[in-house]
């Protein structure tokens, strides 16, 4: 039950968000789909730190982006993304 | 009888307060402050329970958690709870406990014949049989599976009640014993909010069965004084409380027993609660657990851990055997020795495993006074009378010798428990003279003190406490004046050599390392032999500590024996991972109050009472409920539905559509983003017009459908289903924020915001007339705005049904007037409402995709015959996906329709050519023809669209339903759709 500082709520528990994918696979759908398939299936599995969105789903529901160390899941770097709403 | 083994005085049991309790059916008493294990050793009882494939007679091995053998039912009814141990049950009035995993009784167990066949049933044997005919494996299987398991599970629900709660604190202790209490003394001191918790009904740990002086006090006495300065100084005290899990960011889980398993709670009261205690920093005190020795026959009823005899003498004054040889490798058995000489009981002899020279002199001599001290005693059996232990063969100088003694006290020396520093992370260290890990590198900085540290001298263990109180409420700012540590005397004691190897020609047969899996020192040698030859592979072979007791007192015994063979240094073969809890947890505790009718959320639409009145069958759509069907009297659910269908195809009906997701989208950019999300086109909308629309997945899978409607020249409405609003709601603020955050729109999820009411029939433009004012009734596909029983309402007019239909949009609050108003005007024209069911039957004849049946996540645009609609222009989600060679193959499952050329067609039934065939489809939703006979449904067909006119069966082999069926086109009512275009 990791604690996440949400850039507007302060640390909250790690279940009042949702995961969405590692920060390199956001992929707009107007782009190659080769680069799009890739970035939806083929994916790295980092031992350490991984550059992550998440969204604050059931808390203010913005947008973030953090840095998760997937072997301590230590917390770093919280950046609130693009027009949050 | 019990008068003989309680001692006269003495132990910490309340002899004032009796307590009545029957184990197997008999009647016994015992007092206050006993455990159900400390009250049957008082009356005598020394068989506790039958091993899990051998069924051997087992007895008491401990008198804590980690107890593998003595496992009881205890409750009846709804609160029976199997596998508790009897060690970790507080006796209560009426306690009604049975043992397990014999029959016809304890004493007579006809499955003991299974030592018979012990030879063929070694660790494994289970894997072995799939090697064999499956036929005869069919047999066996049967006989294997009723003989598997120990307890029984209960057969009536939980009748107990369940709580969950978050508590947060500065420092979290684990363990009231002298390292808890002192680390929690000089934390809350400090000015730090302290949590103590222990599994224990009462603080001391190990003091409670081994007395000392600290601070110039009784044990008793000082313990007393400590929780009372913690009382005083705002501690939150939790007893009977096992920290079971430590999670993510010092996150520890709790258990709290605030009733004992099987007994009633005092009225109103809950079983159990689960705590979430979020903490500053964690003070791991959990203390050690006492290694068995491995010689034969070590499993029998008799022997007994070192420490557990003391504890039964010292704290339940009780004598767990008339005589005793204590065999060690460690000076602190020699404590249990001069507890049970005290009490009475006969000391046949000391067996030290260690040589003269390694043992402390003081503690030798001092035993030498009382009793034989056997050094360089290697033990190699137990003797074995009426299936129990009378005595211990050990070799000394390759010589055997025997005591004689019906009480074995081993001791290879203590563990420390190190499950809570691993769950957070972190490293061990070996110690090899004495095999143990001891704990470093805490990941999450927790700090391990005491006994779980790997101290073992009071003094040692109480410093240690006090160092690491101090450290963790000086790292969290807190750094009061807190005194000076307890002073503690203590005589030097060695920690003791690790006894891992049974003496040479011990039969490894009967030499148990975990007794609650019956796994054998010859099972894990034969493991090895075999190949498993990882500490993984050799766990799970042998199933050694995958017991409801996890291997407390066995694992490191078989990691040293899998080290030996080998021939590498045990932590260079590994552990197995620590995971929680930590004992095992009822499931109550995790369902707390999500129980009964508060299982799942009930999210109610604006017109559920409406609907409730009529007390209709509900349908669960996600966490909403809506009405199957409004029945009448003299009705089934499928007469009214048929009805209802044949209503709305004939005059008029009403429906409540109020749950399908709504979105507001508006902005300079609202159609730009629209046309990212959404796999039609709608820039080409004129404002007020409409059209069906459907959504991808990113993987290029048709995910929701829906319609999209301009109500303005830069606003829209967007609908989609029920069950997909939520998914839709998360791709519209995924694609607007995080993909185009660029775009001038906003979007707005009205769902709960908008009621919704369908009326559709050819009546219906008649009622809309009636009631909508402000503006005429639009045309199919365009929008209106006006207002209708008095308040603003949108009409969309979409036809889900096949008929002429409206979809009136008011405010929720406002939905109960409107509602009744329209089925006011819709029952003067000889109309009704209708339900799912009905809306089901009318959507199939129409051939309408459904998420949830054809929209199934595997089903392409093309699949379901939608690909004339995708937007040339390309650009939405999926697009790009759907091109992928996969997504043309001839061959996929493709929408189509059926109709039967006989009876019912049964709903998820397989297209086949025959039964027995090859299953080339499925069918999504089965229906009946309303306005003429014949049932009809719709289908995913391989390669279905070049299939027209084929005949197949539709066969159900769960439902025993068997239709022949043919394909043809999907809409079955008005192909042309006359009844509702203009």
């Amino acid at each position: 039950m990791m604690l996440i500082p949400c850039p507007y709520c302060g640390p909250r528990a790690q279940s009042e968000f949702t995961f969405d994918r590692p920060v390199e696979a956001i992929t707009r759908p107007d782009g190659s789909a080769p680069e799009l398939i890739r970035n939806l299936f083929t994916r790295d599995n980092p031992k350490g730190p991984s550059r992550e969105l998440w969204r604050h789903t059931y808390g203010c529901r913005s947008w973030i982006t953090l840095t998760r160390d997937t072997v301590t899941h230590e917390i770093s770097d919280v950046t609130p993304v693009g027009a949050s709403q | 009888m019990s008068v003989m083994w309680r001692l006269a005085d003495g132990g910490l049991i309340d002899r004032t307060k009796p307590v009545r309790f029957r184990f197997d059916g008999q009647a016994m008493t015992g007092y206050a402050g006993d455990t159900l294990a400390s009250a049957l050793l008082a009356n005598g009882v020394r068989l506790f329970g039958r091993s899990f494939k051998y069924h051997r007679p087992r007895g008491l091995l401990s008198a804590g958690v980690e107890e593998p053998s003595a496992l009881v039912g205890a409750g009846v009814g709804g609160r029976f709870e199997p596998n508790t141990r009897a060690t970790d049950l507080f006796l209560y009035d009426g306690l009604d406990a049975v043992s397990q995993n014999r029959w016809p009784s304890l004493s007579f167990d006809a499955m003991a014949v299974n030592q018979l066949i012990a030879p063929f049933i070694p660790a494994g044997f289970y894997y072995k049989t799939f090697l064999g005919p499956p036929s005869l494996w069919k047999l066996y299987e049967h006989a294997i599976r009723a003989a598997a398991g120990l307890g029984k599970p209960p057969q009536l629900p939980d009748a107990d009640a369940y709580e969950r709660r978050a508590a947060f604190c500065d420092v979290l202790v684990v363990g009231a014993g002298p390292a808890g209490l002192s680390a929690a003394l000089a934390a809350a001191r400090s000015g730090a909010r302290v949590a103590v918790c222990d599994l224990d009904a009462r603080p001391g740990g190990s003091l409670l069965g081994d007395p000392a002086t600290i601070a110039d006090q009784s044990s008793t006495d000082w313990i007393a004084s400590a929780i009372a300065e913690l009382e005083a100084l705002g501690a939150r005290l939790l007893f009977r409380t096992t920290a079971f899990g430590f999670y993510d960011h010092n996150m520890v889980y709790l258990a709290e027993r605030v009733t004992e398993p099987g007994a009633k709670p005092t009225s109103g009261d809950i079983a159990q609660r689960m705590w979430r205690m979020r903490a500053g920093a964690v003070v791991l005190a959990q203390g050690a657990i006492e290694r068995p020795l491995p010689f034969a026959e070590n499993d029998r009823p008799g022997v007994m851990l070192a420490g557990a005899a003391r504890t039964y003498v010292n704290r339940f004054a009780v004598k767990p055997g008339s005589s005793a040889v204590v065999a060690t490798s460690a000076d602190d058995a020699y404590g249990a020795a001069f507890s049970l000489d005290k009490a009475g009981v006969k000391i046949a002899g000391i067996a030290d495993l260690r040589s003269e020279d390694e043992i402390s002199p003081a503690i030798l001599r001092r035993a030498r006074e009382r009793f034989e001290v056997v050094t360089g005693a290697h033990p190699r059996a137990a003797l074995v009378g009426s299936g129990r232990a009378k005595g211990l063969e050990v070799l000394v100088d390759g010589r055997a010798r025997t005591f004689e003694a019906d009480l074995i006290a081993v001791s290879g020396g203590l563990n420390p428990s190190v499950h809570l520093h691993m769950q957070a992370g972190g490293g061990l260290d070996w110690n090899p003279r004495r095999g143990v890990f001891t704990p470093v590198s805490p990941r999450q900085g927790q700090l391990s003190a005491g006994a779980c540290a790997g101290h073992t001298i009071l003094s040692d263990v109480v410093a240690d406490g006090w160092r690491a109180g101090l450290e963790a409420a000086s790292r969290l700012g807190f750094s009061a004046a807190a005194g000076a540590a307890p002073v503690v005397l203590s005589e030097p004691l060695d920690a003791g050599v690790c006894a891992f190897a049974p003496a040479p020609g011990a039969h490894l047969k009967t030499v148990f390392v975990d007794p609650q899996n019956d796994v054998t020192m010859s099972d894990l040698d034969l493991a090895w032999r075999e190949g498993y030859r990882s500490v993984e592979h050799m766990k799970r072979y042998t199933t050694l500590g995958m017991a409801t007791d996890q291997g407390k007192t066995s694992n490191l015994m078989g990691l040293a024996r899998l080290a030996l063979n080998e021939g590498r240094p045990a932590p260079d073969v590994g552990l197995t991972t620590f995971r929680p809890p930590f004992t095992p947890t009822t499931l109550g505790l995790w369902v707390g109050e999500d129980a009964g009718f508060h299982v799942t959320p009930l999210r109610r639409a604006p017109l559920y009472e409406q609907h409730a009145a009529h007390n209709p069958p509900w349908q669960a759509v996600g966490y909403w409920r809506r009405p199957r069907a409004y029945i009448r009297p003299g009705e089934t659910l499928a007469t009214a539905a048929l009805r209802e269908a044949k209503t709305v195809r004939e005059r008029v009906g009403i429906t409540d559509v109020s749950t399908l997701g709504k979105f507001e989208v508006s902005g300079p950019d609202a159609a730009a983003l629209l046309e990212k999300v959404l796999a039609t086109s709608v820039s080409k909308l004129a404002v007020g017009r409409g059209r069906y629309t459907f959504m991808l997945r990113e993987d290029g899978f048709v995910n929701d459908d829906g319609t999209v409607w301009r109500t303005g020249e830069t606003r829209f409405l967007l609908t989609s289903s029920t069950g997909g609003a939520d998914r839709m709601a998360q791709l519209l603020s995924y694609v607007r924020n995080v993909l185009y955050p660029e775009l001038k729109v906003g979007v707005a999820n009205v769902q709960e915001h908008y009621a919704a009411v369908a009326v559709a029939g050819p009546k219906a433009r008649e009622v809309i007339a009636k009631l909508f004012e402000g503006a005429d009734p639009p045309r199919h596909m365009s929008s209106a705005r006006g207002s209708m029983a008095g308040v603003p309402a949108l009409i969309l007019a979409a036809s889900y049904s096949g008929e002429r239909a409206f979809e009136v949009y008011v405010a929720s609050h406002s939905a109960p007037g409107v509602w009744a108003a329209l089925e006011a005007a819709s029952a003067d024209l000889g109309g009704c409402a209708y339900g799912l069911e009905a809306l089901e039957i009318l959507r199939v004849e129409k051939g309408h995709v459904e998420t949830g049946g054809e929209i199934d996540g595997r089903t392409s645009a093309h699949d379901l015959c939608l690909e004339k609609m995708l937007n040339p222009r390309g650009g939405y989600m999926g697009a790009l996906a759907q091109t992928r060679p996969a997504f043309s193959d001839p061959n996929r499952l493709q929408f189509v329709g059926i109709e039967s050329l006989g009876g019912p067609i049964p709903e998820g039934g397989m297209l086949v050519e025959r039964p027995g065939f090859a299953v080339q489809g499925h069918v999504t939703a089965a229906g009946v023809r309303v306005l003429e006979p014949g049932y009809v449904g719709l289908a995913l067909l391989r390669g279905g669209r070049a299939r027209e006119g084929e005949e197949l069966m539709a066969h159900s082999p769960t439902r025993t339903m068997t239709a022949r069926v043919r394909v043809c086109s999907p809409v079955f009512h008005d192909p042309a759709g006359e009844r509702y275009r203009d």
